[in-house]
């Protein structure tokens, strides 16, 4: 399926979760911040949140330092 | 009218008047002469709406001229509208403490300045401590270094190890909330926060700084409006990579700015997403 990921178009096996995508983008859970369709996941949905044709995904990562 | 070290004075009618010629009158053995925001010489002719500061050199003024003779440098009319703002500053380390002496400096109201840990030799390679606060609680010595610049500042101490739910309770009536941590999971957590709990909060945010790759990596994203993510967002503090006071100081300034802007309502803030 495809989605739009950070505004560009992403394929994607389906079904998948936000787990398997950030896992595909070698992205640590605990430093992202994900959105699907302008609202906000919380961490603890990511492993039961599955995403569908067409989504709108931002992914913020976070490196440490400061 | 003239505006002299904040006191206001006729502006003459009937002739000219220098900087100089004021001076004499209002602040005798003046030598630094200030017209607008912008230091000129004795001889400059003065017009009518002109705010003038008059300052002796090495003299500490008394205290009801000293807050305005601290921001005579400032653009003017700013400092009227800072000093009624607040900040939250999470973490002060190299980020958080610069970014508090920069809000410090130019008259911010209020802060509030949080981190649960204290100074150590490791941290005096970019924070804004000194040899003798060694082992002082950050907030405690980051307040007295602040209250040194700017006595006017009213500041709230917390002192607690900040987790995701404590965030919006604590921080969620500031103007804007800078996030200054150095873990990337308090990062995310923050900017979740903020976004689902805190409406009206304006935020500006951090992710990599380290090292000392390119000054012109740094640069600050507007997420959306009133959301605003400093660093080049990549250069994590790691083995190899460390931090230090140069090139975290230009995220820190980085920070500092984009929360003036958002203060003085120059970049538009959270409630003009809706």
């Amino acid at each position: 399926m495809n989605i739009t990921l950070n505004g560009k178009q992403k394929d994607l096996p389906s079904p998948c979760t936000l787990t398997q995508i950030l896992n595909e983008l070698q992205l640590p859970a605990e430093s992202i911040v994900i959105e699907v369709n302008g609202s906000i996941i919380q961490p603890d949905a990511y492993d039961e949140t599955r995403l569908a044709e067409g989504d709108q995904v931002e992914i913020i990562r976070f490196v440490g330092g400061g | 009218m003239l505006f002299v070290n904040e006191h206001a004075v006729p502006f003459p009618r009937d002739r000219t008047l220098t900087i100089g010629e004021l001076a004499s009158l209002h602040k005798p053995g003046a030598d630094i002469f200030i017209r607008n925001g912008h230091p000129v010489d004795p001889e400059t002719l003065l017009e009518d709406g002109d705010h003038c500061s008059l300052i002796r050199r090495g003299e500490i003024p008394p205290p009801d001229e000293l807050e305005f003779l601290l921001a005579s440098r400032h653009t003017p009319g700013i400092h009227a509208r800072i000093k009624k703002g607040c900040i939250g500053i999470l973490g002060l380390g190299g980020l958080g403490s610069t970014v508090a002496g920069a809000m410090a400096k130019i008259g911010i109201g209020k802060m509030l300045i949080s981190d649960y840990d204290r100074v150590e030799p490791s941290n005096l390679n970019r924070q804004h401590y000194f040899i003798d606060q060694i082992g002082m609680m950050k907030t405690r010595a980051l307040k007295d270094n602040l209250l040194r610049m700017n006595p006017s500042l009213s500041l709230q101490l917390i002192e607690k190890r900040l987790r995701e739910a404590d965030l919006a309770d604590l921080f969620g009536q500031v103007d804007v909330l800078v996030e200054c941590f150095d873990d990337p999971a308090m990062k995310a957590a923050t900017l979740r926060s903020v976004l689902t709990q805190m409406p009206g909060v304006a935020y500006v945010g951090s992710s990599g700084m380290a090292g000392y790759g390119e000054n012109n990596q740094i640069r600050t994203r507007m997420v959306r409006p009133g959301i605003y993510i400093v660093g080049d967002e990549t250069s994590a503090a790691q083995p190899g990579q460390g931090l230090m006071a140069p090139r975290v100081g230009i995220a820190a300034h980085h920070q500092a700015n984009q929360a003036l802007r958002l203060l003085l309502g120059v970049d538009p803030g959270r409630l003009s997403d809706q």
